[in-house]
């Protein structure tokens, strides 16, 4: 008797025989797109284990980095908040100076604009202390030429006039102070007054009589009658207008931002100077009464 | 080392063939240059498949699935060698070795000597060949290829028929026992 192979054994040489000439098979056909069949074989089959893997060590290494790994998380956190606040700080200060640098670019413009015109840029380096009184301080004195009752302006209107003088200081007394005042006309009717503070931001124009026609929104320059400020120039814009007794009662928006100074222009003469748009008058709105001619002149508040 | 075996299955008594040296490698060489060489000036034999009825002949004889799927093997190698560079190696391999295991299978159970038997397992041995070259070229090659037509019919009718005779003609090469 001759001993047959087991179909087992014949069976498990079909299948080595035929796999090893698939691989041989996919050795060498070659796909067009793909390359030779066995590395498609072998990526696809690869893929999956791939992919799995991919995710269980995207899954395991977030785990690790959210639940386990944060024994430096609070110290780097507080090290971001720190430097956060100081990044903050940063920018508030960049901000700061850009505003600076842009008020003193629009100072230097004006005066680059005004050269025939005698004047000195300063900078507002301190305040009034108390509300009773609002005055800032300038770092312009006497050794620039300041001197008494010059007119102090911003490219966007008049600011107040120089009461106090010092060798590299002086005192500017603002429009909106109690005492405080400039002579002033109305843009459209001509009508002569005088803008004086009340201790508020709003300022208030006097001696205007009940019949003279004023707009909501008109604009007031100054008159030039009280030989401090030249003519002119932007005081503010009519913001509410009553009858009064006997003068009628006007509150005015300063046209310069008073609250807000911190460069300023010295006119060192009465120089007329020109505003370009300042001085454009605006539509009025509100009430329209007759003008009555003999005003009292503008006159600055003793 | 007897030339004939006997396998009993059952009540049957089935005879395991043996051939003289030599005859089953000058045999399928023979067949081999035949299909390379003769389909050229008559390209109408392009339908014979003499590697397969060769194939087929000495596993239904020898009825060992191990022998005859390697033989089957060898000569679709041979024959895939010999087809040009455009049909890869283990080609024809793949599917002579299915056919040689297969005849080897059967003939180790069935009585294969009727020429009836052997025209209808020829029958269905191309067939068979031909569903699994089209499932390598479909599926590896990427190649489309009809499953079966009126050709592959024809042509199994034709393989079938000559390889009975041409069974009857290597039954020569037999050692008598």
């Amino acid at each position: 008797m001759v001993a047959i192979p087991s179909k087992h054994r014949s069976l498990t040489l079909l299948a080595g025989v035929l796999i090893a000439q698939l691989l041989m098979l996919a050795v060498q056909i070659k796909r067009d797109s793909h390359g030779r069949l066995i590395r498609v074989w072998a990526i696809s089959a690869a893929y999956p284990f791939e992919r799995s893997g991919a995710w269980g060590f995207g899954k395991i290494r977030g785990v690790w980095t959210h639940y386990f790994a944060l024994h430096s998380t609070a110290q780097e956190n507080e090290a971001l908040r720190i430097e956060n606040d100081a990044l903050k700080l940063t920018i508030a200060q960049l901000q700061s100076r850009a505003a600076e640098a842009d008020r003193l670019a629009a100072i230097l413009n004006f005066k680059q604009s005004h050269e025939e015109v005698p004047l000195v840029a300063a900078r507002v380096i301190a305040a009034s202390a108390g509300t009773a009184s609002r005055t800032v301080e300038i770092d312009r004195g006497e050794r620039d030429g300041i001197k008494l009752n010059m007119a102090v302006i911003t490219p966007d209107g008049a600011v107040g006039k120089v009461i106090e003088v010092f060798g590299s200081t002086a005192q500017v007394l603002l429009l909106t102070d109690k005492d405080g005042g400039a002579g002033a006309m109305l843009v459209d009717s001509r009508t002569q007054g005088v803008v004086g503070g009340t201790g508020e931001p709003m300022m208030q124009m006097k001696f205007v009589a009940n019949e003279d026609t004023v707009g909501i929104g008109e604009k007031i320059v100054t008159s030039g009658m009280d030989k401090i400020f030249p003519k002119d120039i932007p005081i503010g814009t009519v913001l509410e207008t009553k009858p009064g007794n006997p003068f009628k009662q006007i509150r005015v928006q300063p046209a310069a931002k008073l609250d807000r100074l911190e460069a300023v222009i010295v006119l060192l003469s009465q120089a007329p100077v020109e505003f370009k748009t300042e001085t454009q008058s605006a539509p009025s709105t509100s009430t329209t009464q007759n003008a009555t001619p003999g005003t009292p002149a503008a006159a600055e508040k003793p | 080392m007897n030339d004939t075996y006997e396998l009993h299955g059952g009540e049957t008594h089935i005879e395991v063939h043996k051939f003289y040296p030599g005859a089953v490698v000058l045999v399928a060489a023979a067949a081999l240059v035949f299909q390379a060489t003769v389909p050229v000036y008559f390209p109408r034999l392009n339908i014979l498949e003499l590697p397969l009825l060769v194939t087929i002949y000495f596993g239904l004889s020898r009825r060992n699935p191990s022998t005859g799927l390697l033989l089957g093997m060898t000569i679709g190698w041979a024959q895939d060698a010999l087809s040009g560079p455009t049909v890869p190696i283990g080609y024809y391999g793949i599917a002579k070795t299915v056919i040689g295991y297969l005849a080897s299978s059967i003939g180790a159970r069935l009585d294969t000597e009727h020429p009836a038997a052997r025209f209808s397992l020829i029958f269905a041995f191309y067939v068979v060949h031909q569903a699994v070259l089209v499932l390598v070229r479909r599926v590896l090659l990427a190649q489309p290829e009809q499953w079966f037509n009126v050709h592959l019919t024809i042509a199994a009718a034709v393989n079938a028929l000559l390889g009975t005779v041409l069974f009857l003609g290597l039954d020569r090469l037999r050692r008598s026992a």
